[in-house]
C-alpha cells in the first residue's frame, strides 16, 4: 500500500531531524487578514485593474446601472448576453431591448450553447484595490464557474462596500465560502500572456474583455 | 491496483448526459485491460515527439554549460528575458513595505506544514474525501503514471487536456501517457508551442523563450492541421495572432475533452482546497469543462490552512511573473455539485521528497513555491539556460532540489551543487526564504563526503600533502624556499599553460608565479634590518 509506505517514509524522515532547528517551525509574527493602509480602496481599485486594461465605469447609484450595462455590451459588440441564476433581471433590461438576445443559465446551459454566447453579465464577492482583483465564489448571481469562462465578453457589477484594502481582507471574507467548499475565482484584468517573446498579449482562453461597473 | 481511497460520492452524479451509461460500461472493460499496460504500442504516434533524448541530460553540469554556452541566440533571448522579470519583480515588490515580513511569514507556514507533514497530509486526505473526491497515493513516479494512465482508461478516452505542472514533467508523466495510446495535450501557449515543436521547455516561467515570432508561426502552420484545428494559411506573426491562432486550435479540444490533468500550486490541509495560478485562462478551462479531473500533486505542496493563501497569494505572482496580482487564480475543494468536473482525483506524489524531507538541512528546499526567482536573478542560469541542469528544475533551486530528489548519484547530480558562484543572490529574492548558498555548500559537503567514503582520490591525497606540509612551520618555510627557485627556470610573472591535470587550472585564468622570495623569509630580513 503506497499510502503507508508514503506515511512510513515521512515518520521516519521526520524523525532524522527532529533536533535541528534550521528548517523547523519558526513562530512566525504574522497576524492574519489585517488590512492593509489604503488611503483610497475605491481609487487605487480602479486605477489597479485599469493597469491590467479592463474597461471601469462607475456610478453613484444602481438607477443607472442598466444602462451601463447595456452600454458595454455593446462597447464589446456583444449579440447576445447571458446571465446567471439569481441576477437582478431588471439591470439588463436595457440591453435586452436595444436587441441584445438574452439568455437564462436555467436549466443550465451546455458548453456548446456558452461557447456561442458573446457576452456575461454578473456580479461579485469583493474586491481587493491593492492587487485590482476580483473575487468570485459562484453564489447567486455569479454564476456557475463556465459562465465566466467561454463568453469573450465579462461584465461584472460591484458595489464599493465589497472593494477592500488588499489579498488577506478579501481572503478573511471568502474564508466561509471556501469552508462551505464553494469554488473561488479571482480576476485580475481580462486573460494574458507574455509567452511569445514578452510581449504581453491581452486575451487568450478567458474572456478578453473584462468591463467593471462600480456602483456606489 | 493503487490505494483508492473510497470516497462518500463515488458515482457520477450527471444524469443529463445521456451518453454516460456507454462510458460506464467502457470502464469496466478498460479496468480490466489495465493490469497488462505498458505493452509496447505498435501504432502511430498520438502527439508530436519531443526531440531524441538529448545527451546534455546526462552530462555532468560543466560540460552541458559548456555546449550551450555557444549558442549566442538563446544567450541572448535569456538575458532580455531575465532582466525584464527581475526588474518588473523588483518594482512590483518594492510596492509592499511589509515584504520581508510577508517573507518570514511564507518561510514559517511552509516549515510549519513540513515539519508535520504527515498530519497536514492525513488531514488534507480527509477534507478531499469528505468533499466528494477520490485521492491516491504514489510513492514513485511509476505508479503515478500507472494511477493516472488507469483512471484515464477507465473513461474509455484517448485524449486529455493539460494544465502547465511540473510535477506532470518530473513524472514524464505525456511521455507514459502516450506509450498507452492517449494523447495529452498542453494547453499553455508557450507549452504548446514547446510540444508542436517538438521541443524541450527552457525556462519554468516562459519555456518557449528560445523561440521567436516567426518560428512560432512556422510552427503553428505545420503542426497545428496534423492535430486538429488548422492554423489559417494567412497566419500572421503577430503575437496577438498567434495568441488568438492558439485559442481557436485548443477552443475545440477543450469543448471535447471529458478528463483533464492540472498539478496544484497550493493544497490546503484544514479545508482540501487545491489553488491553481495562472494566466491565460487554460488552467480555468480545465478546471471546469471536462467531466473528470485528476490533480497530480507533490506531497510538499499542502499547507496547513485557508488563512495561510493570504501569504502566498502575495508572495507568489510578484516573485514570478512580476504582476501584483496574476489574471486568474481558482480554488476549488472536491467536487462542487452542478458546477465543474463531478469526478475529481488528487494524486499525491512522493518521488524522492521523502528523501529531501530526511535531511534536517537539505529539507528547506522543499519549501519552493515554485516562482522562478531565483533562476532569473542567478548569473549562472542568465548564461547557460535551463537545459544545462538536466532536470525540469534548473537554476538555483534546481541545483538544490534535483540531487536530493535522485539522491546525488549520478555525475549530474554530484555536479550540479557546484553549479554556482555562490554569489547569494538568489537567497536574496526567494519569496520563501530558502538558504540557497547554504544548501549549495551542504550539498558540496555531502557530495565530497561520499567520495571520501568510497575511495581515497588524487584530491584527498593532494590535500593530505598540503596539510602535512602546512602542518609544521619548518616543512612550509622549506616549500617556500623551493618555490621560490623555480624562478630560475621560469622568468615570466604568470604561468598560462600547465601540462596534465594542472591545465584544469590554466584553462581558465592564469597563475602567478611563486614569489622569489617567499613572504616568511622577507619578514625575518625586514625584522633584521630594522635592528
Amino acid at each position: 500500500m503506497s499510502r503507508e509506505l508514503v506515511f512510513k517514509r515521512i515518520r521516519q524522515a521526520l524523525q532524522n531531524g527532529g533536533e535541528d532547528t534550521s528548517a523547523t517551525g519558526a513562530p512566525s509574527t504574522w497576524e492574519y487578514g489585517r488590512p492593509t493602509a489604503v488611503a483610497d480602496p475605491i481609487g487605487l481599485f480602479i486605477e489597479r485593474i485599469k493597469d491590467y486594461r479592463a474597461v471601469v465605469l462607475r456610478t453613484p447609484g444602481v438607477e443607472e446601472v442598466p444602462l451601463l450595462i447595456a452600454s458595454c455590451l455593446a462597447k464589446a459588440q456583444a449579440t447576445s448576453v447571458v446571465v446567471p441564476v439569481g441576477f437582478d433581471e431588471a439591470w439588463i433590461r436595457t440591453a435586452a431591448l436595444a436587441g441584445i438576445e438574452l439568455y437564462r443559465d436555467e436549466p443550465p446551459l451546455s458548453k456548446q450553447e456558452l461557447d456561442g454566447i458573446s457576452a456575461v453579465v454578473t456580479t461579485a464577492t469583493s474586491a481587493m484595490a491593492e492587487t485590482g482583483t476580483i473575487a468570485l465564489d459562484h453564489r447567486s448571481g455569479q454564476g456557475r464557474r463556465i459562465l465566466t469562462l467561454l463568453p469573450d465578453t465579462h461584465v461584472c457589477v460591484i458595489r464599493i462596500d465589497q472593494i477592500v484594502s488588499d489579498v488577506p481582507e478579501s481572503m478573511a471574507l471568502l474564508k466561509t465560502s471556501i469552508q462551505a467548499g464553494l469554488p473561488i475565482t479571482l480576476i485580475s484584468g481580462p486573460s494574458a500572456t507574455s509567452d511569445i517573446e514578452l510581449t504581453r498579449v491581452e486575451g487568450v482562453h478567458g474572456p478578453r474583455n473584462l468591463y467593471v461597473i462600480v456602483v456606489g | 491496483m493503487t490505494d483508492a481511497r473510497r470516497s462518500t460520492q463515488t458515482s457520477v452524479r450527471s444524469p443529463q448526459h445521456s451518453e454516460r451509461s456507454g462510458q460506464m460500461r467502457d470502464t469496466h472493460r478498460s479496468a480490466s485491460t489495465c493490469d497488462a499496460q505498458h505493452s509496447a504500442q505498435t501504432r502511430g504516434r498520438r502527439t508530436p515527439a519531443p526531440p531524441p533524448d538529448p545527451l546534455l541530460e546526462s552530462l555532468p553540469f560543466p560540460l552541458a554549460a559548456r555546449q550551450l554556452l555557444q549558442n549566442q541566440q538563446l544567450r541572448a533571448n535569456l538575458r532580455h528575458a531575465t532582466h525584464t522579470i527581475r526588474s518588473k519583480r523588483k518594482s512590483v515588490v518594492a510596492e509592499l513595505p511589509h515584504w520581508e515580513e510577508l517573507r518570514s511569514a511564507g518561510a514559517a507556514m511552509k516549515d510549519r506544514a513540513l515539519c508535520s507533514l504527515d498530519s497536514y497530509l492525513e488531514q488534507l486526505e480527509a477534507n478531499l474525501i469528505q468533499n466528494g473526491a477520490q485521492v491516491h497515493w504514489a510513492s514513485d513516479a511509476a505508479e503515478a503514471q500507472r494511477i493516472v494512465t488507469c483512471l484515464i482508461k477507465a473513461h474509455g478516452v484517448d485524449e486529455v487536456v493539460k494544465i502547465k505542472s511540473m510535477v506532470t514533467q518530473e513524472i514524464e508523466l505525456n511521455e507514459a501517457l502516450e506509450a498507452e495510446g492517449i494523447a495529452a495535450w498542453e494547453t499553455d501557449l508557450a507549452e504548446l508551442i514547446v510540444q508542436l515543436g517538438h521541443d524541450r521547455p527552457s525556462n519554468i516561467l516562459v519555456p518557449a523563450i528560445h523561440r521567436n515570432r516567426d518560428e512560432v508561426r512556422e510552427i503553428f502552420l505545420r503542426e497545428m492541421k496534423l492535430y486538429g484545428q488548422a492554423a489559417p494559411d494567412d497566419l500572421d506573426n503577430d503575437p496577438e495572432d498567434l495568441a488568438a491562432c492558439a485559442r481557436n486550435h485548443l477552443r475545440e479540444k477543450f469543448l471535447r475533452a471529458k478528463v483533464a490533468l492540472s498539478g496544484a500550486n497550493f493544497a490546503v490541509a484544514d479545508t482540501g482546497t487545491l489553488v491553481i495560478v495562472e494566466s491565460e485562462g487554460n488552467g480555468r478551462m480545465c478546471l471546469t469543462l471536462p467531466d473528470v479531473l485528476i490533480s497530480i500533486t507533490g506531497i510538499e505542496k499542502v499547507i496547513p490552512t485557508v488563512e495561510d493563501l493570504e501569504i502566498v497569494l502575495q508572495l507568489l505572482p510578484r516573485s514570478s511573473t512580476g504582476e501584483r496580482m496574476n489574471p486568474y487564480t481558482s480554488m476549488w475543494t472536491g467536487v462542487t455539485p452542478g458546477d465543474g468536473p463531478q469526478e475529481v482525483h488528487v494524486v499525491l506524489v512522493d518521488n524522492g521528497r521523502t528523501r529531501v524531507l530526511a535531511d534536517p538541512i537539505g529539507r528547506a528546499a522543499l519549501r519552493c513555491i515554485r516562482c522562478a526567482a531565483c533562476m532569473h536573478i542567478c548569473p549562472v542560469y542568465e548564461r547557460v539556460g535551463g537545459h544545462a541542469y538536466g532536470s525540469v528544475y534548473p537554476g538555483p533551486i534546481g541545483s538544490v532540489l534535483t540531487p536530493q530528489l535522485r539522491g546525488l548519484k549520478s555525475v549530474l547530480d554530484k555536479s550540479l551543487p557546484y553549479a554556482s558562484s555562490l554569489c547569494g543572490a538568489c537567497a536574496e529574492v526567494c519569496p520563501v526564504k530558502i538558504p540557497l548558498p547554504d544548501l549549495l555548500l551542504h550539498l558540496r559537503r555531502r557530495v565530497v563526503d561520499e567520495v571520501k567514503r568510497r575511495h581515497v582520490g588524487l584530491e584527498q591525497t593532494a590535500m593530505r600533502c598540503v596539510g602535512w606540509v602546512m602542518g609544521s612551520g619548518r616543512r612550509f618555510g622549506l616549500v617556500g624556499r623551493l618555490a621560490g627557485w623555480t624562478r630560475i627556470f621560469i622568468r615570466r610573472d604568470f604561468i598560462t599553460h600547465l601540462p596534465w591535470l594542472g591545465k584544469r587550472w590554466t584553462a581558465r585564468r592564469d597563475m602567478r608565479m611563486p614569489a622569489r622570495v617567499s613572504f616568511r623569509r622577507a619578514w625575518r630580513r625586514r625584522a633584521r634590518d630594522k635592528k
